[in-house]
């Protein structure tokens, strides 16, 4: 091998070893006991393994007042779910009609969704509190699940739209001359051939959603609504809460999108591609 | 005919929710947030007297505004300029029919799925300076591998500040970017590779001269997707180190926060949030306006 290459491995394995760091450091501290956890010790292997970290976590100390992860785990699940599932329904309608049933007006409103997905959420998020109050559901998760479905829509659009601009024009016209109408175009065509889209925008937006902190925050004052997320920050802020407890909920809040990411990374890769209009 | 008339109602029918929920939820949200900002609306009780442009003037005197508003731009730089130059070296490596290829390219991307919460709980641990005495995270690292010159207090060093931050935000974005120059790279024909070697260009020029060209786009592509991120960056500052010692690691979409939600200055905050707003806008429509013209010619 030449020396070139030798180089070109050691600069990517040394490149490997910084994005691992932070997974090393993840699992060997949430793996110590609570005698083991020190400031002087943290890059060291665990002596003994110890899950003891991962149940106070998961289910919090009532003596010491400490909340466990469990319940905003769950939080998170029954609000990605619906929110995920919904939202892949809404930008799959949107991509066929965008594409296949061009209306008077459709090059202003793509441009318009799509802006949607850029704006800093900031300058919403006045109104949206009001307006989640007035209907009664502010601090609610049916309102978290709301919120990321409309604020979902420009990215599952936008996935859709261009997966469907590759299923040819032709089909649907031939579709159209048998009688097919509407409704039976996508139900028949459309939808059967749509599995790979609904797995990346399905994947993007369970990702998304369950990573989401900002409106989890301010939608969801209430602790016992709050998302994983928002929880694990709380955790993390209390200056009580040992290192390895705190290392421990972060790999809980991790888990889910990275299992997520390894089994089905090729949809995920696919997903962040389209997220950059001129990548696709 | 008649049908076709059905079905174009019905298409409509179809798009209309996601047209409606986009105009209220986002545009005019964002009118309603534009005339909160002129109005004095400073604590708890709305209250909607215009005053005009107060709250801005106010803001761009305010002391913190103004170091949220440097540090941003200084993030956003560092940022961008890392994740690019990391991202593309990353992906020419990468591209040298490396043995293991799948394993590093996976490596590389993983932070990409994981929380800004997370990523800033535990950057804040590794970055954690420690004492001069009992240095800890990385500086015990570097004090281990003798390039002790370089420990520093990172993030509490008012110095250094942000600047830390950039380091879990490249952590996680820059993979990314090498994804995005990798699908690239692989798009480009190899006859451009093997005209350009047989006429004597060795691999940096080939890079450098007609690989980098070639993935203009990409870069743009992703200067636009980071910028916005790193422009609106919350979460991982929320979570790693919070406004800072002397508000240097506070960015405007926190100040905005602070001030909206913990200070109850409903009418400071909204002037806040539309200067964010500017400042991505400025980023993506001129973007959007030509990714989709050059749709359009394609």
């Amino acid at each position: 091998m030449k020396i070139g290459r030798l180089l070109i491995y050691f600069f990517l394995i040394l490149f490997a070893i910084f994005y691992l760091t932070p997974i090393y450091v993840l699992l060997v501290t949430s793996l110590k006991s609570f005698v083991e956890v020190d400031l002087k010790t943290m890059w060291r292997l665990p002596k003994t393994i110890s899950f003891e970290s991962f149940i106070q976590a998961w289910g919090g100390d009532p003596k010491r007042g400490l909340r466990g992860l469990s319940q905003n785990f769950m939080n998170s699940v029954y609000l990605v779910i619906p929110a995920t599932i919904l939202s892949a329904f809404l930008g799959s309608m949107n991509g066929y009609v965008l594409t296949k049933w061009r209306f008077k007006g459709a090059d202003i409103i793509f441009p318009m969704l799509l802006f949607g997905m850029f704006i800093p959420y900031q300058s919403i998020l006045i109104p949206l509190v009001q307006v989640l109050q007035k209907i009664k559901l502010y601090s609610t998760i049916p309102g978290l699940i709301f919120v990321h479905i409309v604020y979902g829509i420009p990215i599952t659009t936008l996935i859709f739209r261009n997966y469907y601009s590759t299923i040819p024009s032709e089909l649907i016209e031939a579709a159209k001359i048998d009688g097919a109408d509407f409704v039976g175009i996508y139900r028949r065509i459309v939808l059967p051939v749509s599995m790979p889209a609904f797995a990346v925008v399905m994947i993007w937006q369970f990702t998304s959603i369950w990573n989401d902190f900002l409106f989890g925050l301010v939608v969801a004052p209430n602790p016992s609504v709050q998302p994983i997320t928002v929880a694990l920050n709380n955790l993390a802020g209390s200056y009580f809460v040992q290192w390895n407890i705190q290392m421990a909920g972060a790999l809980i809040t991790a888990l889910p999108p990275l299992i997520v990411y390894i089994f089905l990374g090729r949809y995920f890769m696919r997903g962040l591609l389209s997220g950059s209009l001129s990548g696709v | 005919m008649k049908i076709l008339q059905k079905d174009k109602l019905y298409s409509f029918l179809f798009i209309l929710p996601s047209i409606i929920l986009i105009a209220i939820f986002v545009y005019f949200f964002i009118f309603w947030t534009g005339f909160i900002s002129l109005t004095d609306w400073n604590d708890i009780f709305p209250s909607f007297n215009i005053v005009e442009l107060r709250n801005y003037i106010e803001l761009f005197q305010n002391f913190r505004f103004q170091i949220s508003m440097k540090n941003t731009l200084v993030f956003t730089a560092l940022f961008l300029v890392s994740s690019l130059i990391l991202g593309f070296l990353l992906a020419i490596f990468l591209d040298q029919k490396i043995r293991g290829e799948n394993i590093f390219r996976n490596i590389y991307l993983f932070p990409m799925a994981i929380s800004f919460v997370v990523t800033g709980v535990v950057w804040r641990w590794i970055l954690n300076p420690g004492t001069i005495n009992n240095p800890v995270g990385l500086n015990q690292i570097l004090d281990k591998i003798g390039l002790s010159f370089l420990k520093s207090g990172w993030y509490t060093d008012p110095k250094i500040g942000i600047k830390a931050v950039v380091i879990a935000a490249v952590w996680q974005m820059s993979g990314y970017v090498m994804a995005m120059y990798l699908a690239g790279i692989r798009g480009i024909p190899s006859e451009l590779f093997e005209a350009a070697q047989v006429d004597g260009a060795n691999m940096w020029q080939v890079y450098r001269y007609i690989v980098l060209p070639l993935l203009r786009p990409i870069t743009l592509g992703a200067i636009i997707i980071l910028g916005h991120i790193s422009l609106k960056i919350f979460d991982l500052v929320v979570a790693m180190t919070g406004s800072g010692a002397g508000f240097s690691c506070d960015v405007p979409a926190l100040f905005m926060y602070d001030t909206t939600f913990r200070g109850n200055h409903f009418a400071q905050g909204a002037s806040i949030a539309i200067i964010l707003l500017l400042m991505v806008g400025v980023l993506i429509i001129p973007y959007l306006r030509y990714s989709l013209k050059s749709e359009v010619k394609r």
